[in-house]
């Protein structure tokens, strides 16, 4: 057997090693030494192997076979070998393994030793990794040792009850009476202070604030410590534990936060920030008196000094300061206010983590007073920012100008703004919020759809700027044709510019697919809005009819069968979009160029209902595929039309409290086919409706077959359903219209 | 109160790492992973506070070494500084104008100053000369027993 090397030695072994296999070919050889010789009997070198397996543990290598050795190492009656077990069981050991349980006997006889530091290894390993069921063992002992007479064992013994109380809350009463002796103790180490987590222990240490002020008041004025002083400040540890023990007690209590007052204010003003120790203690203080329940002069004086912080040179400093001044916002508003100056400045750092704080607290600063000026601030930002902020930034800029746009104008150009500049980083619901947006404002349109058509020929690459642009000039592709526009510079565009833009982004691979589908979709609605150039546009249509793209491939076809076998419809299914609601059904779905119902009640048009086409679906809804879906019912069967011989059932079937799928049913009594036959359908405003395909559009005579339709509807407000259903079918050669009302349906899910 | 603190090399070697609550191995692993990879791509003079899940990250570059420590919410972030700072202070004591070296071959040693000033993740004695006969005293008592080894020493 190999002699084992010194710990050392192994060390400088490892390090010289070239390669990762030749590191891994020595630590195997020196765990193999060091497993034989834990098998043999005391060594007297166990120490010396126990310390190379925590090296070769802390390189990241399995080192589980140590953990007995330890336990052992722990019960051996040297020093240094007891000192490298307990380190060994800090670092190998955790409340997990079993083998954690094996040291509290060991533990318990160390925390007896006449020694203070076996005692102190002792308390110290059970500070670190001590499991509940060996805290609850040991607390008693823990306990006695509070009450000792030795201070280097007292604190160690306190901050090792921190440790119990943390994990077993209840025993926390266990040490209170002792907590009390302990902030009277002279040595600086009061350590227990910080256990009061536990409400009981605060209630019984309330009553300590005076002295609490006294020591820190003593802390403050005291003369020069060599021992505890930190750059001109005296014990800064201290000072900051007991004004976080201050804040705690004084967080609900008035009493309690009368009493501190004067100490506060005292400590805040004279305090010397110059170095961090002194920093350190000031923001605690700050945070002190923004938890308590101070005076206003008192929080006006902390304030004032987040806002100097912000002022000074150190990055760290001014990184706190936003934090804390982003804690204050909400409540102390009109004071942060005055900082905005210095917080917008600092949105130009170079540090990203204080780019970070200083984002959000512009944007909890924005408000309708300064919209303007912090609209500009931030757009700015926009186009330097962090890649990793981008997101946030965006969403913040939108909610802000959601809130404070002072005019639509205004708001269409800041989220045109961020789309140029961020397009790639805004979140999916921006675009059908923007075209809701575009298409209220409608004295706008023109100038809308001027500015979107210039950014668009610029760049098509940020894809939600491409949804929206095209969007635009689908829609409004008549007033960008026409050419003037009183609110911006004439440019004269022709047909056949618009229409290469949209191919361009049709054919670019730097178009997403939806984007591709709003083209398309656009390009065919510039068919009623054009008057030179259809035949490119049909010519266009009827290529993407065989495009891989499934999406634009059924597009294309609807399209064409819209050129086609029914252009009389052509106009009135690509108008003019009547105005959606915030939060109508077609605003729910991510392409709106799909609209779906508008309201029963108006007397309007084809155009403003769904409309439903057999065949080779031509469809508005979203998600649609031919598919149909016969559902298996349990709810009755209603007749709703009966007439020449067409009869209309209805059926209901409730999935869910909001959603009901209702199935139409159409048969035939007459004694020749009825062919063509289509159903329409319009619900209330605030029910979403999506139609699947019919079965057919041919009714066998005599009732030798039906045809079913089913309808989807989503009720999220359970309003009161109704339905307007209108046929059309031709039967012996002449053409039949219906219109039928359903106001009750036979389930009663809508009440 | 602190929940770890690392030390690690330029090159993302780790040096110390103490854990000041209960975790998986896994999980150590990646936070010394995320820790790393974070603090190493941060430029030279930028902020020392990071924010990573729901912790304050402090870090500080001493030399050629790392000193990282993760925080919970109410810490207070300029003190962790002169934590480390004062750790520093202690291992440069004891060692005599420290360097990484120094930490590599006397780990055990670093490990022992470092469970002398903080306990439980907080900060058990502000005194530098309280700290230091400490150590002295343990290493005395280690020393005597030395004499029954005949084991050439560390």
């Amino acid at each position: 057997m190999a002699p084992s090397v010194c710990l050392q030695e192994m060390i400088r072994v490892i390090r010289s090693a070239r390669t990762q296999g030749e590191e891994r070919g020595v630590i195997q050889r020196e765990c193999a030494a060091i497993r034989a010789q834990f098998r043999q009997a005391d060594s007297g070198g166990r120490s010396h192997n126990l310390a190379k397996l925590l090296y070769v543990h802390m390189l990241g290598y399995p080192a589980h076979f140590g953990q007995m050795e330890c336990v052992r190492m722990i019960a051996s009656p040297r020093y240094s070998e007891k000192r490298i077990g307990y380190l060994g069981a800090m670092m190998l050991l955790d409340e997990k393994q079993d083998a954690s349980l094996l040291i509290t006997n060991s533990i318990k006889n160390d925390l007896s030793h006449s020694s203070q530091y076996i005692q102190s290894l002792a308390l110290c390993t059970l500070a670190c990794m001590g499991s509940a069921e060996m805290c609850r063992d040991l607390a008693p002992e823990i306990e006695r040792l509070l009450k000792a007479s030795n201070s280097y064992i007292k604190k160690k013994a306190a901050l090792c009850a921190v440790h119990i109380v943390r994990k077993i809350p209840e025993l926390g009463e266990l040490f209170t009476p002792s907590a009390h002796s302990l902030l009277s103790d002279k040595n600086h180490g009061q350590s227990f202070l910080l256990s009061v987590r536990s409400p009981t222990l605060c209630l019984h240490v309330f009553h300590a604030v005076p002295e609490l002020v006294q020591i820190m008041k003593g802390l403050v004025t005291s003369g020069y410590s060599p021992e505890h002083n930190v750059a001109g400040i005296s014990d800064p540890f201290l000072q900051v534990r007991v004004l976080r023990l201050l804040r705690i007690l004084g967080r609900n209590n008035d009493e309690a936060s009368d009493a501190m007052n004067d100490l506060l204010a005292q400590v805040a003003t004279n305090t010397d920030s110059s170095k961090t120790a002194g920093s350190a203690v000031l923001y605690e203080t700050v945070l002190t008196i923004m938890d308590i329940k101070s005076e206003s002069g008192l929080r006006v004086l902390a304030v004032n000094i987040l806002g100097r912080f912000l002022l000074n040179n150190d990055r760290n400093i001014r990184y706190i300061s936003m934090t804390s001044l982003q804690k204050i916002v909400q409540t102390d508003h009109t004071a942060v206010q005055r900082h905005r100056g210095t917080i917008v400045d600092c949105l130009k750092d170079q540090d990203a983590s204080v780019k970070r704080r200083a984002l959000e607290l512009s944007l909890a600063l924005v408000s309708a007073a300064n919209i303007r000026s912090m609209m500009k601030e931030l757009l700015r930002f926009l186009s330097t920012c962090p890649p990793e902020l981008r997101s946030h930034a965006t969403s913040g800029i939108f909610n802000a100008a959601e809130r404070y746009a002072p005019s639509q104008r205004w708001h269409i150009d800041t989220i045109l703004h961020v789309l140029i500049t961020a397009g790639g980083d805004v979140r999916d619901e921006t675009v059908p919020n923007l075209i809701q947006l575009i298409s209220v404002a409608s004295e706008l349109h023109c100038y809308t759809v001027h500015k979107l058509y210039r950014a668009l020929i610029s760049d098509i690459s940020q894809q939600s700027l491409v949804q929206v642009a095209c969007w635009c000039i689908g829609e409004y592709g008549d007033l960008l044709l026409k050419g003037d526009c009183d609110e911006i510079e004439p440019m004269q565009v022709t047909e056949d510019d618009v229409l290469d833009v949209l191919e361009t982004i049709l054919q670019s691979h730097m178009s997403s697919p939806t984007s591709r589908g709003f083209a398309l979709t656009a390009i065919m609605k510039l068919s009623t809005r054009i008057t030179n150039n259809i035949d490119r546009i049909r010519s266009v249509v009827s290529i993407y009819g065989s495009c891989i793209d499934v999406e634009l491939q059924q597009r294309a076809v609807e399209y064409n069968a819209l050129f086609k076998k029914y252009d009389h419809m052509r106009a009135a299914v690509l108008e003019r979009m009547p105005i959606m609601d915030k939060n109508s059904p077609g605003h729910a779905n991510g392409d709106p160029s799909g609209e779906i119902t508008k309201d029963l009640i108006q007397t309007t048009p084809i155009q403003g209902l769904l409309i439903q086409e057999p065949g080779e679906l031509f469809c508005y809804s979203v998600g649609f595929n031919s598919v149909t879906c016969l559902c298996v019912f349990s709810a009755p069967n209603v007749t709703v039309y009966e007439k020449g011989g067409v009869n209309l059932k209805l059926q209901c079937d409730n999935q869910t409290e909001t959603a009901i799928t209702v199935t139409f049913t159409a048969s035939n009594s007459t004694q020749s086919d009825i062919t063509s036959f289509t159903l329409q359908a319009a619900v209330p405003k605030s029910v979403q409706l999506q139609m699947k395909a019919p079965s057919g559009d041919v009714i066998p005579a005599q009732g030798r077959g039906t045809v079913t339709q089913t309808i989807l509807l989503n009720n999220p407000n359970k309003a009161s359903l109704k339905m307007r259903v209108r046929l059309s079918y031709t039967s012996q050669g002449t053409l039949c219209q219906d219109m039928v009302q359903i106001d009750s349906f036979p389930s009663p899910a809508w009440n | 109160m602190m929940r770890f603190l690392l030390l690690f090399s330029r090159q993302g070697k780790i040096r110390l790492q103490k854990w000041f609550l209960p975790l998986g191995e896994r999980e150590k692993k990646k936070i010394i992973r995320d820790m790393t990879t974070m603090v190493l791509a941060r430029k030279p003079r930028t902020c020392n506070f990071l924010h990573w899940k729901d912790l304050k990250i402090v870090y500080k570059r001493y030399a050629s070494l790392y000193f990282c420590c993760g925080l919970e919410e109410e810490d207070n972030e300029l003190l962790a500084l002169e934590v480390l700072h004062r750790y520093v202070e202690l291992l440069d004591k004891y060692f005599g104008n420290v360097c990484e070296l120094d930490i590599i071959f006397n780990f055990e040693k670093a490990y022992f100053i470092l469970d002398e000033f903080l306990m439980g993740g907080e900060v058990q004695e502000t005194s530098k000369q309280s700290i230091a006969k400490s150590i002295e005293a343990s290493d005395m008592l280690q020393e005597t027993m030395e004499e029954y080894m005949s084991k050439p020493a560390f």
